[in-house]
């Protein structure tokens, strides 16, 4: 009788295994046609973009470019925020949301799975008045085909206390040769792109590793930027990937120096007295993309969102509250041109210093052909080894 | 008038055929069991059993480095890096340590809890201090470990408490997870030793006591032996349920990660390394449950 049951029970689990590894090998990559022109709008678009990209009003009843959007289209908005690109990418493959706001080493991936549709620029009318430097790049297009719009650009600046650390810092060297002055109270985004902040500083102070890209290393230039991390990994108080907690730390006194975002030098109180400054060796920065889903469920809501977040009065708020370039020169005319040029909008030279995020792939992205390049997946790898 | 015309007949059908299911209900015993079980089995199986399986099917899988899209050929890899990975192993060895003190920490902070509530507290008091007790649980879990983040930053209460005795808080870090965990998971071990202690007869007590042996070997010999499945239903608790943490780790951990933050960082970009890694407090808690089982620690869950 027993082991009759338990035949039966290993029948239908192993039934139940075959259903799920069915499941699992069906791997639909769906090729949606580009759409020539809008239909109805459905009424409801959900967001998935960066923190401060979509804001209602929750957050501060200043700042809402939202609710104009849905009064203008009658699309309702529903949006959630991440943290880290990663965490970007498994939350869109859910199939959930219709558009994601993602940056440069995330958006390569979501091309290359189907994961995102081309796009139809023609039905994007704003998209004329976006800065031709940002238009069409490695990050955004693939084979001359649109994959993403451009928000808006800028750099992972240096924030520090200016009562703790004295002198007031010009370069990188404080998170990591002299760290250990601040041991303890370091801190550094927690995300293997952050290897690449490495390659920077290694590309100005040790050029006999001949690092011309942060995000084409081969194993010995890994190695190094591995072995540079791995000695900071003993200063850092805490790695952040929530901006929140990095405002926290910061507040009070638990971080005193490391990578930061505008939009957290803007959100610190006066009584936490940091400064923020891009250092001599340059930085990591990145420039992101609005891309539609290739399931999306609302792709005529999606595609005015688009539209909307690109002209001018919209991407000058969001971008103004995030801190980081518009893609639009006409933004500046409603965030004020002496705020542009403090993101150093539409400066060529400028936007030169700050090395995008880009996914590393096998094939070196700086041109070389003699070796091979390490990818993502070792470099996620790497930072796991490095956090220990 | 339909309505009431139509009344008596089916009166008389519907107990008849209920008459006729419950008589083949009532000879057919496999038939009935086989009803009565089920639900239940068939959601044990799905949610459960199931889900170990695809688990332990999804470990032997590989990914595409470059579009994370899963490859469904088996391979051993991803077990073997995780059985020979030296940060998997850091990483293990940490996370079991930090549950085993997180456990010993608060089987240590709900003995005499448990045993006031118990033996010494009056039945008023009793219930009072039952409801102090579940009353943490009433609030969410991430409102207590931001809280505990404030309690133990530079400019928290701790600091503030512990400056005049020239102390520091002691930061974020291995310790702060430990003391946050062990915050959190306090109920869950008080009540079955409360439960536990409930059950042990004052009768014994008091002839331990009548024939002569002092409260400390009461305590020891006759309290603690009957106390031990009690305890060890505790500890089942508060050690598994920190085998899977992360959250509390990410929050006041620091810089040091367990190993639900490495199934998190891989969740996304590598599903197959994230359930080869999830295996590993699976593997743990199953050695440890099959050890308790012998105890018979299990029956007073």
């Amino acid at each position: 009788m027993i082991s009759k049951t338990a035949m039966k029970l290993s029948a239908l689990t192993a039934a139940a295994a075959l259903a799920l590894t069915g499941c699992a090998s069906a791997t639909p990559s769906p090729t949606s046609t580009v759409p020539t022109a809008l239909g109805k709008t459905e009424g409801t678009v959900s967001l998935l973009a960066w923190p401060g990209y979509v804001e209602d009003g929750s957050n501060d009843p200043a700042y809402d470019w939202v609710s104009k959007f849905e009064d203008q289209t009658g699309c309702m908005v529903t949006s959630k925020s991440y943290g880290t690109s990663d965490e970007a990418t498994s939350l869109f493959k859910t199939g959930d949301y219709d558009v994601v706001a993602a940056s440069g080493d995330a958006t390569l991936r979501l091309i290359a799975s189907g994961d995102v549709a081309e796009l139809n620029t023609d039905l994007i009318p704003s998209y004329a008045g976006v800065y031709d430097f940002l238009k069409a790049k490695p990050w955004n297009s693939v084979d001359g085909k649109v994959y993403g719009v451009p928000h808006g650009y800028g750099a992972n600046l240096l924030m520090y206390k200016k009562d703790v650390v004295k002198p007031a810092p010009t370069s990188w060297d404080v998170v990591f040769d002299k760290s250990s002055a601040y041991k303890g109270k370091v801190t550094a985004y927690d995300s293997p792109i952050y290897i690449a902040d490495a390659a920077v500083y290694l590309m100005a102070h040790n050029p006999e590793l001949n690092i011309t890209d942060p995000y084409a290393l081969d194993e010995t230039q890994l190695q190094a930027a591995i072995d540079l991390l791995k000695a900071q990994r003993v200063n850092v108080g805490e790695y952040w990937s929530d901006y929140l907690k990095e405002i926290q730390a910061f507040e009070t006194g638990d971080s005193v120096v490391g990578t930061t975002w505008q939009v957290i030098v803007n959100s610190m109180s006066a009584k936490a007295k940091v400064g923020a400054i891009l250092p001599t060796e340059g930085a990591t920065g990145w420039s992101d993309s609005w891309m539609i889903s290739s399931k999306a469920k609302s792709p005529n809501c999606a595609y005015k969102w688009l539209d909307y977040i690109d002209s001018p009065e919209a991407n000058a708020a969001a971008t103004g509250y995030f801190g980081e370039a518009p893609a639009t020169a006409a933004a500046c005319e409603f965030m004020g041109q002496d705020v542009c040029d403090s993101y150093h909008a539409g400066d060529e030279a400028y936007a030169a210093k700050i090395y995008y995020w880009t996914t590393p792939i096998a094939n070196c992205l700086d041109g070389r052909t003699d070796v091979e390049c390490t990818d993502y997946a070792r470099w996620t790898e790497a930072w796991q080894e490095i956090k220990g | 008038m339909d309505k009431y015309s139509a009344l008596p007949k089916q009166g008389v059908e519907t107990p008849a055929l209920a008459r006729r299911i419950s008589t083949l209900l009532y000879s057919k015993v496999k038939l009935r069991l086989t009803l009565l079980l089920a639900a239940p089995l068939t959601w044990l199986v799905l949610v459960y059993i199931a889900a170990l399986l695809a688990l332990l099917v999804t470990a032997l899988y590989s990914v595409d480095s470059y579009t994370s899209q899963i490859q469904t050929q088996l391979t051993f890899k991803n077990v073997l890096k995780v059985l020979t990975g030296q940060v998997y192993q850091t990483v293990a060895l940490r996370t079991l340590g930090i549950a085993l003190l997180v456990t010993i920490v608060d089987t240590l902070i709900a003995l005499p809890i448990a045993f006031y509530m118990a033996k010494i507290a009056s039945p008023r008091l009793q219930r009072l201090l039952v409801i102090a007790v579940l009353m943490p649980l009433w609030a969410s879990y991430l409102v207590k470990a931001y809280a505990w983040r404030s309690v133990l930053s530079n400019e928290g209460i701790m600091q503030w408490l512990l400056r005049p005795l020239g102390l520091d808080t002691p930061g974020y870090g291995i310790t702060a997870t430990i003391i946050t965990l062990g915050y959190l998971w306090l109920p869950y071990v008080i009540l079955p030793i409360y439960a536990g202690l409930e059950r042990v007869p004052n009768s014994l007590l008091e002839a331990s006591g009548d024939l002569g042996a002092k409260t400390s070997t009461t305590l020891r010999l006759v309290m603690l032996p009957m106390l031990v499945p009690a305890i060890i239903a505790g500890s089942i608790f508060s050690f598994s349920l920190t085998m899977g943490d992360y959250i509390t780790v990410n929050i006041v951990g620091g810089a040091n990660q367990m190993l639900g933050n490495l199934v998190a960082t891989n969740v996304g970009n590598n599903l197959p390394l994230a359930a080869a890694i999830a295996l590993i407090p699976v593997l743990i808690m199953f050695g440890y449950l099959t050890a308790v089982r012998k105890t018979g620690a299990l029956e007073n869950l």
